[in-house]
């Protein structure tokens, strides 16, 4: 495929120039011309008002389609313990894998019989179950190997695992070894009704943009996807499946995890597990801004967020920092204060299932994302809040 | 010890900016620059130089124009550089891109490579990773600190979600670092000198021996299908009223919702 202006159709507007974020369209004789920078990103493609600029296929761009079908989730744990992305991923997995009329089933390396049953009841048909002592604690190799081996085996058509440090480490080795192409942090997943191909969503330039990836010729289509995004299925108490335990064979690894140490105590704030967050932004103006705000964490029972400008400001420490640069969240209830809601804070946020919003400015965009809407000053409106709270809770 | 530091130009997407009416991003003025995290990848580099000799090579995949992070680097004391530049590497994905860039290693032959954690326009973390399979070594992602380095051994700490691991590794070794490892030098007025004077090899696909189907949009598994403004959803309700009564309503909504 390349891009194409037709040299007819093009008024020398200059319209699609800034919309290249690779500087690869230059005006040459009064007309527009794409030169060797263009990376294909089509970004320029809907902004041409004659409509000049258009994509062309190649008949290299056809291949033959390789087979696959099911969908697998990569089920990642550590100390045993299975996180929670690998029951959102179960979640995503059963609506595509329904959409397909597929099976869904589950990887699993290291942790317990037990641990595989939890996964059937979330949604899993069957699970691949491996045991053997070198996939106890994450290696990239013996990770990748062992999943590349399964994959080539059984054939999924789909394979999701978590956009977490171990997802993000691993699973590029295993896309690469299978020739396949892989989408990293999706936020949205989806089945298109036609192709039946995989549309993986995902933000990309610093969350200013969403883009499609495809990935429609060679199987299986491979995604990571961003924790707490996805939501988890049901929980069925009697759901019955199959556990396939599979064997490492003699899989080796030139690493090896010396030491894991956890840094938790006082530099972890757990946004990520808590129910209700209340989040403050520069309209709070200052660090006493945030004193009023633990204060209303503390009557409401939530742990305290912030906007990257409020962290800038310096007048709260960065692991409070919701958003694309900072933790992404998913609480029962979030409350924005004086936040204004530019895309990257939205993305770290907007799959709260409530979302309250407190800010002076009746045209701020984070009313558009709010349940609820406040306009008003805070310095007002918090500390009635707490007072009404307390009331309430009898406190 | 042979070092190849692999950096990429990008657009500073912190000044990357859409416009909501036709949804497409405004590049006018934005400067290109080194991806901030190969920053710290060259920073590393020259520290592995310092603590066990050799020789820092950096690489980038790139149009012509890539040419100015290249000297860049070497201001920063970088030893030499190559510029791998062709039309046939235009339109990669992360998998093509990671082939091409493990050819040229393979080619150059390194005992460590360098990665950033990722590049910020495209945000993947994925090519450092699949560029160690397809050369076949270990590699670590994530790196915060080099604890030991030696011949054939290399002790680092990796960053994981609740903490760190320290990770042995043998060489030839792959590792992408994070921010947390360093604080990139300035260049040095030597250095400038260097960069002024450097001579930047070029290399195409057929001087890395790269099998034409796997370079570029050919070679790339996934494609873009569209790109477009993040979406909002809209089924909000504006708390009318008095200050007063507009906090009783958000307590009154709250306990429906059962939040208290
Ligand atoms: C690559 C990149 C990554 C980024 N990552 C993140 C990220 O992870 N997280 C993030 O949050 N941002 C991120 N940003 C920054 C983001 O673009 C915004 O700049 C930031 O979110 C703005 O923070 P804010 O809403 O607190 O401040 P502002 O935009 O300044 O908004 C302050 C709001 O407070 C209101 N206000 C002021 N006084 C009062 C009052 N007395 N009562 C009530 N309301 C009041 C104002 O009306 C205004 O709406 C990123 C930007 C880039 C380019
Ligand atoms: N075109 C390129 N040339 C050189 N290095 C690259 C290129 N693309 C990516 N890299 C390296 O791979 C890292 C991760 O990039 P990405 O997977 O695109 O997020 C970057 O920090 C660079 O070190």
């Amino acid at each position: 495929m390349f891009v194409k202006i037709d040299k007819d159709k093009c008024s020398g507007c200059e319209t699609c120039i800034g919309s290249c974020p690779y500087d690869a369209i230059v005006i040459k004789g009064e007309k527009a011309e794409i030169n060797e920078l263009c990376q294909l990103c089509k970004a320029c493609l809907s902004v041409c008002p004659e409509g000049a600029i258009s994509e062309v296929e190649e008949a290299s761009d056809i291949k033959e389609k390789s087979e696959g079908k099911g969908v697998w989730i990569f089920a990642e744990q550590r100390d045993g313990k299975i996180s929670g992305v690998a029951f959102e991923l179960l979640g995503a997995g059963r609506r595509l894998a329904d959409k397909l009329g597929a099976e869904l089933a589950a990887v699993l390396f290291g942790a317990t019989g037990s641990d595989a049953n939890e996964l059937i009841r979330w949604g899993a048909d069957k699970v691949y179950h491996c045991t053997d002592e070198i996939v106890n604690t994450f290696n990239d190799e013996p990770y990748s190997k062992l999943l590349a081996e399964l994959i080539k085996q059984y054939k999924p058509e789909i394979v999701l695992a978590g956009a977490t440090p171990i997802g993000r480490s691993f699973i590029p080795r295993v896309a690469a070894s299978l020739k396949t192409g892989l989408t990293a942090d999706c936020t949205s997943l989806d089945i298109d009704d036609e192709s039946k191909n995989l549309l993986q969503i995902r933000p990309a330039f610093g969350g200013n943009i969403m883009a499609t990836i495809l990935c429609p010729n060679t199987r299986p289509q491979m995604a990571t996807v961003r924790p707490r995004v996805m939501k988890r299925g049901e929980y069925n108490e009697t759901a019955k499946g199959a556990i396939i335990n599979v064997s490492a064979g003699d899989i080796k690894s030139r690493t090896k995890v010396l030491q894991t140490v956890k840094e938790v105590a006082e530099n972890a704030v757990n946004l990520q597990e808590a129910s209700i967050i209340v989040s403050g932004g520069r309209g709070l103006g200052g660090e006493k801004g945030f004193e009023l705000l633990y204060e209303l964490a503390e009557a409401i029972g939530g742990t305290v967020g912030a906007s990257r400008a409020a962290v800038d400001e310096g007048w709260i420490p960065y692991r409070h920092q919701v958003g694309q640069t900072g933790k992404t969240v998913g609480p029962k209830l979030y409350i924005a204060c004086g936040i204004s809601g530019a895309v990257q804070h939205l993305v770290g946020m907007q799959s709260s299932d409530i979302i309250v919003a407190i800010n002076k400015n009746p045209d701020a965009p984070i009313f558009n994302v709010a349940n609820f809407g406040i306009v008003g000053d805070l310095n007002e409106i918090i500390p009635m809040l707490i007072k009404k709270i307390k009331e309430v809770k009898g406190l | 010890m042979r070092v190849i530091v692999c950096v990429k130009q990008v657009p500073d997407t912190a000044e990357v900016r859409i416009n909501p009416e036709t949804n497409t991003l405004m590049r006018d003025g934005v400067p290109s620059i080194i991806n901030p995290y190969d920053m710290h990848a060259i920073e590393a580099g020259l520290y592995i130089r310092e603590k066990a000799g050799g020789k820092v090579t950096v690489v980038t995949m790139g149009p012509p124009q890539a040419e100015t992070a290249l000297r860049e680097a070497i201001s920063m004391g970088a030893d030499d550089a190559v510029l791998l530049t062709d039309r046939a590497f235009a339109g990669s994905d992360t998998w093509a891109t990671a082939y091409t860039l493990a050819k040229a290693v393979e080619h150059l032959g390194a005992d460590v490579i360098l990665c950033g954690k990722q590049a910020i326009d495209g945000d993947t973390a994925q090519v450092g990773p699949e560029m160690a399979e397809f050369l076949d070594i270990p590699h670590i992602a994530y790196v915060r600190k080099i604890e030991e380095i030696e011949d054939n051994r290399i002790v680092v700490q990796r960053l994981m979600d609740d903490g760190y691991d320290v990770i042995e590794s043998s060489l030839p070794v792959l590792l992408t670092v994070v921010k947390e490892l360093n604080v990139p030098r300035m260049p040095s007025l030597k250095g400038k000198m260097a960069a002024k004077k450097a001579e930047i090899k070029k290399m195409t696909a057929a001087d890395i021996g790269a099998t034409e189907e796997n370079l570029g949009l050919k070679g790339s598994p996934t494609q873009v299908k569209n790109i477009f403004a993040p979406e909002v959803k809209k089924d909000r309700k504006m708390l009318e009223g008095l200050n007063e009564e507009k906090v009783m309503a958000l307590i009154n909504e709250l306990q429906v919702m059962k939040c208290l």
